[in-house]
């Protein structure tokens, strides 16, 4: 054990770095943070939560209007893509959403709700969902729940719906119109088939099992959403939350909602669109019309990008280092402006964090650009 | 056999007809039966399972010096080609021209289709009398379109079965329910044309398989395989055939 490796250098570092702090005052802990943390402290450096420096989503959000009246009017929080399995079998994931729920328990100021973005579970297990749903309690603030295909699969959501209710709904909040849908159905391939409840999961949970459907969000649930929207004004601000990207990345993943398009359609007449996602495990950016959509972190572990298909305004996240289980997965803040224009804040731990603003993704990549890739995908 | 004979291997293939075996430790690989040496030497073989010749004063149990090695190899290969005149062989002199071509555009060859592997059989082999004249009576050109296609059959095989490991838990031996399709669906960012390469978090350098095995004992909470392992052999097949195309790049990061 003669030779350090970098990332034990680092580790040890970092370690003696936090170990300082915890014994300095404020005012010398923003001198030090200065220090260690360079330009960043030129944009408001606080120490909200993790291990990291963060940069506060009120700190410079609304980045549609650089000149500053852009501050966010609220934040929310999230979690996404948890994947527990019972916590007799696997702790390490129990172990990360539990970070996650440090992390946005101790934003100050909290967050007006915290979103949960689909797959609390691994296999749509009773007791894997009951365990999320006890951790998923001890947040703070309000949680707004969305199921993901790893809910659904085993009993077609009839445990999930006992818990958490209807998997479509949706709520107003400080002007803005939020939309959870359900974007995950799949067409029968398991009746035909012979499939057991089980072998329909575990296809499902396969990302790369080529047997299942594709996701969409299907008819009826394009007629609930054409119903729900029907009484908002187009210039109300519009978010909405979804599983699936709802867009084509790359289909045999099911990176993919089948029926985006007709869904697009509808969100047409609105002026200022939002759309959140989970499933995809990275960071990622789109921008189709008048729609922005951000793709959110997973506290289980991160995909790699797709072969192919990955949208334009996209700046990966460095690849993953496999030795690290909690590099590339982390949770995030968006900060809403007045105008009902998100910024995305990607709270990868261990990791510097990475803000994707509202700027940059409505001027199509010309203001604004997040840090640039230092390791892309291969 | 009364004698312990060494059986070099000359670079000439081994041709087994009428099928291929998936690599499986201690399975019969075909033996060449060698005559026993008049002198007591050391009798070798050449690997068309009939030219032999011995080390004139090596006993068996010696080790021959790298000339008398050479020498051997040098009488084996010139009464082949005696034996084979029309045989076309490569001399030394001829450069393998290795990925220089680049491989497929595109590279990542990733697709769900990938591990099926059914490539485009090539030109035959086989006599055709319709086909423009091509070089014949060569023993390493004798196999013929059926033969490629039970080749590429038991290599698709041994693929597939990389890739039900890959995708099992229980197969790897893990504990927590983890497969390696969970962070890598279809092999992606495995890049095996990356090793090898030093790996700063072994503080060495690592092959494919160090990282396969690492991940075996980490993240999928298993014991980490053999080297000689079948299971491991699988999961090198799969990964590497799902990067069918993409040039080697040794030592990439």
């Amino acid at each position: 054990m003669g030779v350090k490796s970098i990332e034990t250098r680092h580790h040890e570092e970092r370690d003696a770095f936090f170990a300082g702090l915890r014994r300095l005052s404020r005012r010398s802990f923003v001198k030090l943070a200065g220090i260690s943390a360079g330009a960043a402290l030129a944009r408001g450096v606080v120490w909200p939560h993790g291990f990291q420096l963060v940069e506060v989503a009120g700190a410079d959000v609304g980045g549609a209007e650089p000149g500053g009246k852009g501050r966010p009017s609220f934040t929310f929080a999230y979690i996404s893509d948890t994947h527990l399995y019972p916590r007799k079998l696997n702790d390490r994931f129990v172990r990360a959403i539990l970070k996650a729920v440090d992390d946005v328990n101790s934003l100050d100021p909290q967050p007006d709700f915290v979103f949960f973005g689909g797959d609390l579970a691994q296999l749509g297990q009773t007791d894997e969902l009951d365990l999320g749903n006890e951790i998923l309690k001890t947040i703070k603030a309000p949680v707004k729940m969305m199921v993901g295909e790893h809910d659904w699969f085993f009993d077609m959501g009839e445990h999930w719906r006992g818990l958490f209710g209807p998997p479509q709904y949706s709520f107003d909040h400080k002007g803005v119109h939020f939309v959870t849908i359900m974007s995950v159905q799949e067409k029968d391939f398991w009746t035909a088939r012979g499939m057991t409840p089980m072998q329909r999961m575990l296809t499902v949970a396969g990302l790369d099992n080529g047997l299942q459907s594709r996701f969409e969000v299907g008819e009826e649930g394009r007629r609930w959403l054409e119903d729900d929207l029907k009484k908002v004004d187009p210039k109300t601000p519009v978010v909405v939350f979804s599983h699936s990207p709802l867009y084509k990345y790359y289909r045999a993943w099911n990176f993919w909602t089948e029926d985006a398009d007709e869904v697009q359609a509808i969100l047409k007449r609105f002026d200022t669109v939002t759309v959140i996602h989970g499933h995809t495990h990275q960071l990622l950016t789109n921008h189709i019309g008048n729609i922005s959509f951000h793709g959110m972190l997973s506290t289980a572990w991160p995909w790699p990008y797709a072969p192919e298909g990955l949208p334009k305004l996209t700046v990966q996240m460095n690849r993953a280092d496999p030795f690290n289980q909690f590099d590339g997965c982390g949770d995030g803040t968006f900060g809403v402006s007045e105008g009902g224009l998100v910024d995305a804040l990607y709270n990868l731990w261990d990791r510097n964090p990475v803000t994707v603003r509202a700027s940059y993704v409505t001027s199509n990549g010309a203001k604004d650009a997040p840090p640039a890739t230092k390791l892309a995908s291969y | 056999m009364s004698r312990t004979s060494k059986v070099l291997l000359v670079s000439l293939p081994l041709l087994v007809l009428g099928g291929v075996t998936i690599a499986r430790s201690g399975s019969q690989t075909p033996q060449h039966q060698l005559p026993e040496s008049r002198d007591g030497n050391v009798v070798v073989g050449l690997c068309d399972g009939k030219t032999t010749a011995e080390i004139p004063g090596v006993k068996p149990g010696e080790t021959p010096t790298r000339e008398q090695a050479q020498a051997v190899s040098d009488t084996l290969m010139a009464e082949w080609r005696r034996k084979n005149p029309d045989a076309h062989w490569d001399d030394p002199s001829v450069k393998l021209a290795q990925a220089e071509t680049g491989g497929a555009p595109g590279g990542a060859a990733t697709g769900s289709e990938a591990p099926s592997g059914a490539a485009q059989p090539p030109p035959p082999h086989a006599p055709d009398a319709a086909a423009p004249e091509t070089q014949e009576g060569h023993t390493y050109g004798a196999f013929t379109d059926r033969d490629q296609q039970i080749w590429q059959a038991a290599t698709d095989r041994f693929v597939a079965e990389g890739k039900r490991i890959f995708h099992s838990a229980d197969l790897l031996g893990g504990t927590i329910g983890v497969s390696c399709d969970m962070c890598h669906p279809d092999a992606a960012n495995t890049h095996p044309e990356t090793y090898p390469k030093f790996q700063v978090q072994f503080g060495r350098v690592a092959l494919l398989r160090d990282m396969i095995n690492w991940c075996i004992e980490n993240p999928v909470r298993g014991k980490p395989l053999h080297d000689d392992d079948d299971r491991l052999k699988a999961l090198e097949a799969y990964i590497i055939a799902s990067r069918k195309g993409v040039p080697l790049d040794y030592g990439k990061h």
